[in-house]
C-alpha cells in the first residue's frame, strides 16, 4: 500500500525551520530570514535564498543541509535559487530569533533598522549587553568572528559579546 | 555582435580581479595582524571582497559558457587576462599601506557601486546592491584608520606620508575608462567612472584634512594599464602563489 503524502508549502516551511547557521547554530535559516520564498507550481517546488553577506561561507554549507534535509524527507521535485536582490538586512531577522540571540549571548539587531552610513568616528549605536541588559557597553572591533558581527565589551558585568552589526 | 557580448564578459572580469585581488592582498594579513582586533577586520573585509569576486565570476561563467567555472577564471587565467587596477594588486608592505589602499579603494567603490546599482544588467545591479552595504562599512573602518593614522604618533604620521608617495600614482587609473569601460556606459551597464572622480576625490579630501595630511600635487605621473592587462610585478607572485594549487594539482578539491 503506497501512500500519497500531499506537501504542503507549510511543511516545507517548517522543514526549513529545522536547519541552523552552522555558525551561530542558535537561529534557524528562517529566522535569520534569509528564505525569501518557497512556491509550489504543478507540485514542483521552488526555493528562493538570500545570502546575508556576498562572502559568508556559511552559504554552501546551509544550501547543502537544505538539499540533504529536503531529499531525506522524501521531497525530490525542487529548486533552490539564490538571488542577491534586495540584499539583506538585519530587519528581516525574526523576533523570535532576536530573543534566540540574546539568550545564546549574542546581541541581537536593534528593532528598530540601522541603517551603516561611511562616516567616521560618528556617535555609536547604543547596544544592550546580553548578559547583564546594561547600556554602558563600548566597541571593541568592527568586525568579529564572522562577517555578520562585531565585537563588544560590557562596562557594567565587563563581559566581553558579539553584536549582530549593522547591515 | 560577439565584440559586444565580449566587452560586457571583460567588464564583469575588470570587476571580479579588482575585488579578488586585493581581497587576497588583504587576506595576507591573515596572522599578522598589528592587533587581533585589525587582523579580524582587514580579513573580514578579504572575505567580503572575495565573496564579491565570486558573484561576479558566476556572472562571468555564465556569459561565456563552455564549463567556464567561477574557480576556472580565478585559478586559471594568467597575468595578462587580469583586468584589475593596479591600485589592487599594490603590497601590504606597512599597515599604513594597507589601511591607505584600502581607504581608496573603498571609497572608489563605495561611489561605484552606487552608480552600478542602476546599471540596465539586472545582475550587475543586484550584486551591486548587495556589495554597497558591505563596502560602506569598509570605508567607515578604513577612513577613521587613515585619519587615525594621519593625526597620530609622529611615526604613524610619517608613515602615512610614505603610503602616499606609494599609492597616489594608481589612484588616476580609477577614474580612466578603458575600451569596454566605455562600451558598457554606452550600452547602460557599465558605470561612467569619470562622473565618480569628484565625489572619490572630495572623501580623500576631506580625510586627510582631518588627518593632518597634504594632497599630493596635480601633476604626479599617474600609472595606468592593469585594466588591460599590463600589470606592475607584484601580479604575477601574487598569482603564482594563489594559483600554485590549481596548477599543479588540477581540479584539486578539499
Amino acid at each position: 500500500m503506497v501512500t500519497i503524502k500531499i506537501i504542503s508549502e507549510k511543511n516545507i516551511w517548517d522543514l526549513l525551520e529545522t536547519i541552523v547557521d552552522p555558525e551561530v547554530p542558535v537561529l534557524n535559516i528562517v529566522d535569520l530570514g534569509i528564505v525569501r520564498k518557497v512556491d509550489m507550481h504543478d507540485g514542483k517546488i521552488s526555493i528562493i535564498i538570500t545570502p546575508t553577506y556576498t562572502g559568508c561561507p556559511a552559504m554552501d554549507v546551509i544550501k547543502l543541509d537544505m538539499y540533504t534535509k529536503l531529499l531525506e524527507n522524501g521531497i525530490t521535485n525542487f529548486e533552490i535559487n539564490t538571488i542577491l536582490s534586495p540584499a539583506w538586512t538585519t530587519d528581516w531577522m525574526s523576533k523570535a530569533g532576536k530573543k534566540k540571540l540574546k539568550k545564546y549571548g549574542i546581541a541581537p539587531p536593534p528593532a528598530q533598522q540601522s541603517i551603516c552610513t561611511p562616516d567616521a568616528f560618528q556617535k555609536e549605536e547604543a547596544v544592550q549587553c546580553p548578559h547583564c541588559n546594561s547600556y554602558r557597553t563600548i566597541l571593541i572591533s568592527r568586525f568579529g568572528s564572522t562577517a555578520c558581527k562585531a565585537l563588544y565589551k560590557c562596562e557594567d558585568c565587563r563581559e566581553p559579546f558579539e553584536y549582530f552589526k549593522c547591515h | 555582435m560577439l565584440a559586444v557580448h565580449q566587452s560586457r564578459i571583460n567588464y564583469v572580469l575588470h570587476l571580479a580581479d579588482n575585488a579578488l585581488i586585493i581581497g587576497h592582498r588583504n587576506s595576507e594579513w591573515c596572522g599578522h595582524g598589528p592587533v587581533l582586533e585589525q587582523d579580524i577586520a582587514i580579513t573580514n573585509i578579504a572575505l567580503d571582497l572575495i565573496g564579491q569576486a565570486r558573484n561576479f565570476y558566476q556572472y562571468a561563467a555564465e556569459l561565456i559558457g563552455n564549463n567556464t567555472t567561477e574557480d576556472t577564471l580565478a585559478y586559471l587565467r594568467d597575468e595578462r587576462e587580469f583586468k584589475n587596477c593596479l591600485l589592487a594588486e599594490q603590497p601590504n608592505s606597512d599597515w599604513a599601506i594597507t589601511i591607505l589602499r584600502q581607504f581608496f579603494f573603498s571609497t572608489y567603490q563605495y561611489f561605484f557601486y552606487q552608480k552600478l546599482q542602476y546599471s540596465n544588467d539586472v545582475q550587475l545591479s543586484a550584486i551591486a546592491e548587495k556589495a554597497l552595504k558591505e563596502v560602506t562599512y569598509h570605508l567607515r573602518w578604513s577612513s577613521e584608520w587613515a585619519i587615525r593614522l594621519g593625526d597620530g604618533t609622529e611615526d604613524s604620521h610619517q608613515r602615512m606620508i610614505k603610503a602616499i608617495d606609494n599609492l597616489w600614482m594608481f589612484t588616476g587609473e580609477l577614474f580612466l575608462a578603458v575600451n569596454y569601460e566605455k562600451i558598457g556606459v554606452n550600452e547602460g551597464y557599465g558605470v561612467d567612472i569619470s562622473l565618480i572622480k569628484n565625489d572619490w576625490m572630495k572623501k580623500v579630501t576631506d580625510a586627510f584634512e582631518e588627518a593632518t595630511l597634504a594632497l599630493p600635487p596635480d601633476d604626479v605621473w599617474m600609472q595606468r594599464g592593469g585594466k588591460e592587462g599590463i600589470h606592475s610585478e607584484y601580479l604575477g607572485h601574487i598569482l603564482a602563489e594563489m594559483q600554485y594549487l590549481q596548477r599543479a594539482y588540477p581540479g584539486a578539491q578539499w
